[in-house]
């Protein structure tokens, strides 16, 4: 074989190579990654949040997916243990993902976002994304906020506010026992209490402020009782998956009649479990429409579309909704998938939700500004129930989103 | 003030009963085998969904009876074909084995049912509140609970105080080989001390189930108490399982109610309370919320001041 032929073979190799690999680059799915708990007391929580985001991300990829690539979600689980989601975002970054969606604890979340953080500062190679559906802890876009976290719920203080001002305007109500899980979140409900209702009702006598270890308690009866014996005429709580299920059950079966104002009684069993005893008793703060007695119709199509593929799940996080489709917008703006970029194309982004509601991502916190929705526990005029139960959530009232956005409290730093 | 603790009472008994019934298979079974059974709490989380199902299909009342059954009958047979062979190639083995079942069992559940709670409610019979005090309630579901353990209690304890088969299956525990001498089968009376600890707990899941949620998480999140009741209670000895379940259900329920913390127990003292510095968070914390810890403290001081448990003979 002469030079010349050599040469001109090692052309055409290169050639073929040059012309295939942008196909080959362009049928590789985007991949993102989900690291919430898939085993343990909160696996129903997060098996069917995932549910929810593989049901979006499809949603997406029929509509001819972003830059021409499919989306992917790749679960990881994480046992709601901040130790082992830090092993799982090993694997996420070891991998090349370079999104994370995470929602479940706020325990976990500050851990993901501190080891997050430290690793786009170490390595503006491999930077990641950390993408927050659910963990409202305030304190991840005030003072421990940074460029590469991004949240989609309202935090617990939007959220309190939007409770207190409901609380306010009910006089019957003198005494309030506030009962949380023992972690960040739990506290950062319970001083969020105290403090708004401090401002917004000082006649209100707090008669308990209750932290329980999260997902150990068995029965929650004592915890009843105590309420029962403080004389407390509502009860405030954060609590979510079994903890919620066991203490609704439980001031069910203990004979508690007051009103509950929380923040996430609904879906994944609790609606079941709080069953009649709790009709026009438990009050729930949401970013959503309830979908209860009139559902906007993108909202109306995306439940029943949901609720053919599984007739046993629910969509209770409308949220995780714009949050894909927000994250895919960004990537669409960024022409990439490059951290920096899609974090910067998230600043600032606006976009329209499933409830008709018009939301957008401050760029001072990465705090998705949105309207809160309060809503009741209720089976008249349930279209959509939750766990096939005939109860669901029934709007009273919302708090249009510049009344729900509190000042924003982050120095932000972003890379030069 | 009075009501309260009456009822904190009353709910340590429940709970206590409920983790006697689950703790005196395990005890057993540890006796026999000299190994603890990781996999006994997932015997209680299939009785719990296995009188779920049949409940829908036949009735509360049935299931309460069928389901144990069905889970004794399981646990004869993991026993059977399983700890019998493994049983040859030691401790580390069988416990390996237990181990084993429990992971099994928690994702075959997962697969059969799925991971959400079910909705699995107690009989509408039951569902009224059997007395009231001030603005408490105390369901009769739950007096329910307690008639059945108090029920199954009394059984054991006739059953191995005054019954040959008791007295042979206590000979089996500490003498199999002067047992199997005397002409009994010693297998057979294993493979019927699996299987009735088994129904045990399976029945512990029935009733415990609409009170406790039936979820593929509920074996993990009650194992690890009842071992350590076991423990406390001396392993292999039913009245140790029975005092340790009795004290840690009444203990863990009335520290709920205790709001005193080191800070407000020494100023009530008129001691001087340093309540700043690294230590503020230990004054500030009150017994309540250090109540599901408790057992846990208690199992590490027992085992410090007495090795071998309340009424155990051999060391842990």
């Amino acid at each position: 074989m002469s030079k010349a032929k050599r040469g001109l073979i090692g052309v055409l190799v290169l050639a073929v190579v040059a012309w295939l690999a942008p196909g080959a680059m362009s049928a590789d799915p985007i991949r993102v990654a989900y690291i919430d708990p898939l085993s343990g007391p909160f696996a129903a929580t997060g098996e069917n949040g995932l549910k929810q985001f593989r049901y979006a991300a499809d949603q997406i990829n029929r509509a001819g997916g972003v830059l021409g690539r499919q989306v992917e979600i790749v679960p990881f689980d994480n046992k709601v243990s901040p130790q082992e989601s830090l092993i799982q975002l090993k694997k996420v970054i070891g991998d090349g993902i370079p999104f994370l969606f995470q929602g479940n604890s706020s325990g976990v979340a500050h851990a993901i976002s501190d080891a997050v953080q430290k690793h786009n500062e170490r390595n503006p190679g491999s930077r990641v994304l950390y993408l927050n559906y659910s963990a409202v802890d305030p304190a991840l876009t005030n003072e421990k906020c940074h460029f590469w976290h991004f949240r989609f719920d309202a935090h617990a203080d939007m959220k309190m506010a939007a409770l207190t001002d409901v609380i306010k305007a009910n006089a019957k109500i003198k005494k309030i026992y506030v009962i949380g899980q023992d972690y960040s979140f739990g506290k950062a409900v319970a001083d969020a209490a105290v403090k708004m209702l401090g401002q917004k009702r000082p006649d209100i006598q707090i008669v308990g402020n209750e932290l329980h270890p999260i997902g150990k308690v068995k029965d929650f009866s004592p915890y009843v009782q105590k309420i029962i014996a403080s004389g407390a005429d509502a009860v405030i709580t954060g609590n979510w998956g079994a903890d919620m299920v066991n203490l609704a059950k439980a001031a069910n079966d203990g004979g508690l009649k007051v009103p509950f104002y929380t923040y996430y009684a609904a879906s994944d069993g609790v609606t079941a479990a709080i069953g009649a005893a709790g009709v026009d008793r438990i009050r729930l703060v949401h970013e959503s429409h309830p979908g209860n007695p009139d559902a906007p119709k993108p909202l109306a199509d995306h439940i029943a579309g949901y609720k053919k593929l599984h007739a046993n799940n629910d969509i209770n996080q409308a949220r995780i909704h714009t949050a894909l489709n927000m994250l895919a917008l960004a990537v669409k703006k960024a022409g990439s998938t490059d951290a920096d970029k899609v974090a910067a194309a998230l600043e600032g982004m606006e976009w329209t939700n499933l409830s008709g509601d018009h939301v957008v991502m401050r760029p001072d916190d990465h705090q998705l500004l949105m309207p809160i929705y309060i809503s009741v526990h209720t089976n008249k005029g349930i279209k959509f129930d939750y766990d096939n139960s005939g109860f669901g959530l029934s709007l009273e009232s919302k708090i249009e989103r510049d009344k729900a956005t509190l000042p924003a409290a982050c120095t932000m730093k972003r890379p030069s | 003030m009075l009501e309260l603790a009456l009822f904190s009472l009353l709910n340590g008994l429940v709970f206590g009963m409920l983790l006697f019934m689950l703790s005196s298979g395990l005890t057993l079974i540890f006796g026999m085998m000299g190994v603890l059974n990781f996999a006994h709490a997932s015997f209680y989380m299939l009785g719990a969904y296995f009188a779920y199902t049949l409940g829908a299909s036949v009735d509360f009342w049935p299931a309460l009876l069928l389901a144990p059954l069905l889970v004794g009958g399981l646990g004869a047979l993991v026993e059977r074909f399983g700890l019998r062979r493994v049983h040859r190639f030691g401790h580390v083995a069988e416990l390996i084995f237990t181990f084993g079942v429990a992971i099994l069992v928690e994702e075959v559940v997962q697969l059969v049912w799925g991971r959400p709670a079910k909705s699995y409610e107690a009989p509408a019979v039951l569902d009224f509140a059997l007395f009231r005090l001030a603005d408490n309630a105390f369901p009769a579901y739950k007096g329910f609970m307690l008639l059945v353990a108090v029920g199954i209690f009394l059984f054991l304890f006739g059953v191995f105080t005054r019954t040959r088969a008791g007295l042979i299956i206590q000979a089996s525990l500490t003498h199999p080989g002067m047992v199997a001498m005397l002409g009994h089968n010693v297998p057979r009376v294993f493979m019927v001390v699996f299987g009735v600890g088994s129904a045990l707990a399976g029945l512990a899941g029935v009733i415990a189930g609409p009170v406790l949620g039936t979820f593929p998480g509920m074996a993990q999140v009650l194992g690890s108490i009842v071992f350590v009741v076991v423990v406390i209670g001396g392993l292999g000895s039913l009245t140790g399982a029975f005092i340790a379940s009795l004290a840690i259900g009444v203990i863990q329920t009335s520290a709920v109610a205790l709001d005193l913390s080191l800070g407000t127990t020494a100023a009530s003292l008129g001691l001087p309370v340093d309540g700043g510095g690294a230590l503020q968070d230990l004054w500030r914390v009150t017994i309540a919320q250090v109540a599901p810890m408790l057992p846990y403290l208690l199992l590490v001081l027992v085992l410090i001041v007495r090795p071998t448990g309340l009424f155990g003979t051999r060391e842990t």
